[in-house]
């Protein structure tokens, strides 16, 4: 087995990488979460046994990094003025109300949603980066993506 | 539902950004086992890359960069980055040798590619040779302590991972010439000219 130069992962991956924590716990959280993203593939990466999907890898890192982030949020005390900021990637195009209504879904929606809807991953990939089944990635993402039109509907 | 995004642009630059600072932590951490770096020269752009224990290897811009770095990563560890500061020893010594301000390298090496025996002796050896002056395959080979092994010692020093710092361009024939090197002949004429080592005509 040959592990490509850590380099190379870097190169080709960090911009999905981090569209994808951008869009899962917003701008200001994002680099914090790179970076412990990319810290901790590195320490793993010298003892990785199988080299076949390194990219579903480095995002199932990416998605524990998010899912711990999540938690440590709801755990700590969070200043009211600070909450809108949650999970709204400040997208100057896109539609704020539909981001903060993301970051209400539970944990593995909200990143079967992101995965899916935003990056654009096929339900293989999503499985392999959650480390779920395909099928259980699928009803995520379309349990996550229901809630969300349904609460569309209750704003407009 | 398929989100609007239009904020695809800055997040290439964006996520440089952060590289770069977690490339920084990572390196307190331990976590860079080799930084590689390209020097411009007068001789081409050199790949350089150190390890935390010196410079491990330097290569011409005949050997594709990605080959080598693969090759770093098969050999010693996966854990290759672009780290221009890991390296920036070796770079300031090779631009001040190629400017005629440094006759020696003080770098610290680390001779993890070659491993012990004959061939790291003629290296070794060979690293001694001073700036200016010239030795043969034969005197190397005996200094490695195989005086009739003058053709191995050539072969030792045409796989010599870090030249010019450990400086195989200053071993020639007995009989005349520059001899052969790996990194091109013109490159080992123009490094003995730069040293004032080669035979005035």
């Amino acid at each position: 087995m040959r592990l490509p130069p850590f380099q190379r992962l870097l190169d080709e991956h960090r911009t999905d990488v981090y569209r994808f924590l951008v869009a899962a716990v917003g701008r200001q959280d994002a680099d914090d979460c790179f970076q412990e993203t990319f810290l901790s593939a590195l320490r793993a990466y010298p003892r990785l046994r199988d080299e076949s999907n390194l990219r579903g890898w480095l995002f199932t890192i990416a998605t524990r990094k998010t899912l711990d982030h999540w938690r440590g949020e709801r755990r700590r005390p969070i200043p009211v003025e600070r909450l809108p900021e949650r999970a709204a990637p400040e997208p100057p195009d896109g539609d704020p109300g539909l981001w903060s209504a993301v970051g209400t879904l539970p944990p593995m929606q909200r990143a079967a949603v992101i995965h899916r809807y935003v990056l654009d991953l096929s339900y293989a990939e999503i499985a392999d980066a959650l480390g779920i089944s395909e099928d259980a990635a699928r009803a995520n993402a379309y349990e996550g993506r229901r809630k969300l039109r349904s609460m569309q509907e209750v704003n407009a | 539902m398929r989100p609007q995004l239009g904020w695809d642009e800055g997040f290439e630059e964006a996520s440089r950004r952060v590289a770069a600072s977690t490339l920084e932590v990572a390196r307190r951490r331990g976590l860079v086992d080799i930084g590689y770096t390209t020097v411009d020269t007068p001789v081409g752009t050199l790949f350089v890359a150190s390890t935390g224990r010196g410079l491990v290897r330097l290569a011409f811009p005949e050997e594709p960069f990605e080959h080598v770095l693969e090759e770093l990563a098969d050999t010693l560890s996966p854990r290759v980055l672009e780290d221009p500061k890991r390296t920036d020893a070796a770079r300031r010594q090779l631009e001040a040798y190629f400017e005629g301000r440094v006759h020696r390298f003080r770098t610290a090496l680390d001779w993890s590619l070659t491993p012990p025996g004959f061939s790291r002796r003629v290296l070794e050896a060979t690293a001694v040779i001073p700036f200016g002056s010239v030795s043969t395959y034969g005197d190397v080979a005996k200094r490695a302590g195989s005086p009739r092994a003058a053709r191995a010692a050539g072969n030792a020093l045409h796989d010599n991972p870090i030249p010019i710092v450990v400086p195989c361009h200053r071993v020639v024939p007995t009989g005349g010439g520059v001899g052969k090197y790996g990194g091109q002949e013109w490159r080992k004429e123009f490094l003995l000219d730069l040293e004032g080592a080669l035979a005035q005509p």
